[in-house]
């Protein structure tokens, strides 16, 4: 059980982590660039701990880099919208924006679990998870109550996203809908913009049926220690 | 006799250890800064370090830095352990580091405690010329800790220790 957990957080951190690096050198602005890959650099540091973690409860001497390097796309459970392409800076800050505010209220509950090792790193992760809820909260603000552009944007990205997130309150986190949907409400209200339209979910992620592209982000992160399993630091 | 020896350790492992500075802002050391959580007596000791974000890199060269300056003062069978729990907090920045973090040209965070008395965030004060008419430039800098400000009055950028 808390295997399991550690490895949905793992991967959830990992791959959203990974795409999130993928907008280094290419933001719209430098504080933009710094931005995003400071999410995604907080995400994979989580992804570490988490994944230690699952590897150690599996007791089977694997370590953190194995799960994230030595797994197929079957094996993998993060939720399909962590692995969503980014799309452009609005998509990639509706995903954030969707994804951050469900991740602090699921950690901000884990902090207090009874498991110590998965309390103490979602107490630490929650610290910094509420940071990117904030920054992905205001700049939701910001392009839906920007220029005619942004707005249209900003809606196109949240109509994309739109269809992963029913699947986020799978797996013992049907308690988290409420709030979740009263945050997101409350942005979207001051952002000017209406929620999206109730689509039919897409889901699967937790049972490792993916999208296409976990396989292509896969292919780019395990490259290298694929490659080369003998490379270290 | 035995707590005057382990007391007398501890205070030889703070030393140390206060002598090993941060990677990413080398004027505090790594004891100012709060990541050294508590140095344990017994057979072994243990020195008890926390990571300041989970990410970052710091914390890899941190671990090794730590280790070097125990192995040079001859403590090789003190054992260095990372607790995660309690979390960090930038609470446990001495007063000593928050000066040298000023002096350096990064503005302090302001504790939990000043933000609750003020009921929200305030402006950093500037490093350089010591106004509080300043402002975000970024949420996110040049490290995990950091967000990017600028100064109103002298027109500087700095750097601005994020409070968590």
């Amino acid at each position: 059980m808390a295997h399991d957990l550690a490895v949905r957080l793992g991967d959830d951190a990992l791959i959203l982590g990974h795409r999130l690096s993928e907008w280094c050198g290419h933001a719209p602005t430098l504080e933009l660039d710094l931005a995003l890959t400071n999410i995604g650099l907080d995400l994979i540091g989580q992804a570490q701990l988490f994944l230690g973690l699952a590897a150690a409860a599996e007791g089977e001497g694997r370590d953190a880099d194995a799960l994230a390097y030595r797994r197929t796309e079957d094996a993998f459970q993060n939720c399909l919208l962590a692995e969503q392409p980014n799309g452009d800076f609005a998509r990639t800050i509706a995903r954030q924006f969707l994804f951050s505010a469900w991740q602090e209220l699921l950690l901000r509950r884990l902090a207090d679990a009874a498991d110590q090792e998965i309390a103490a790193i979602a107490g630490k992760a929650v610290k910094e998870v509420t940071y990117h809820a904030s920054f992905a909260a205001g700049w939701v603000v910001r392009l839906g109550d920007g220029t005619a552009e942004s707005h249209q944007r900003m809606i196109a990205g949240l109509d994309w996203c739109w269809r992963f997130t029913g699947e986020l309150f799978e797996d013992g986190c049907a308690a988290l809908r409420t709030e979740w949907d009263a945050r997101v409400d409350k942005v979207l209200a001051q952002a000017g913009l209406d929620a999206p339209e109730p689509v039919r979910g897409i889901t699967g992620g937790r049972r490792g049926r993916h999208s296409e592209h976990l396989g292509h982000l896969l292919a780019q992160m395990q490259y290298l220690p694929r490659a080369y399993p003998d490379a270290v630091w | 006799m035995s707590a005057t020896i382990a007391e007398r350790l501890a205070a030889r492992i703070y030393e140390i250890l206060g002598a090993v500075p941060d990677p990413e802002i080398p004027v505090i050391s790594v004891v100012e800064l709060g990541i050294v959580r508590a140095v344990r007596a017994g057979v072994p000791a243990v020195v008890v370090i926390t990571p300041t974000y989970s990410g970052c890199p710091a914390t890899v060269a941190i671990n090794k830095a730590v280790r070097a300056a125990l192995d040079d003062a001859g403590l090789r069978d003190v054992v260095v352990k990372t607790e995660l729990s309690p979390a960090w907090t930038t609470d446990w920045i001495s007063d000593s580091g928050r000066a040298k973090l000023l002096a350096y040209g990064i503005a302090p965070p302001e504790t939990t405690a000043e933000r609750r008395a003020r009921r929200d965030a305030a402006p950093a004060i500037c490093p350089q010329c010591g106004t509080g008419r300043t402002a975000e430039i970024s949420q996110f800098g040049s490290t995990p800790c950091k967000a990017l400000w600028r100064c109103l009055e002298c027109a500087e950028p700095f750097d601005r220790f994020k409070c968590i």
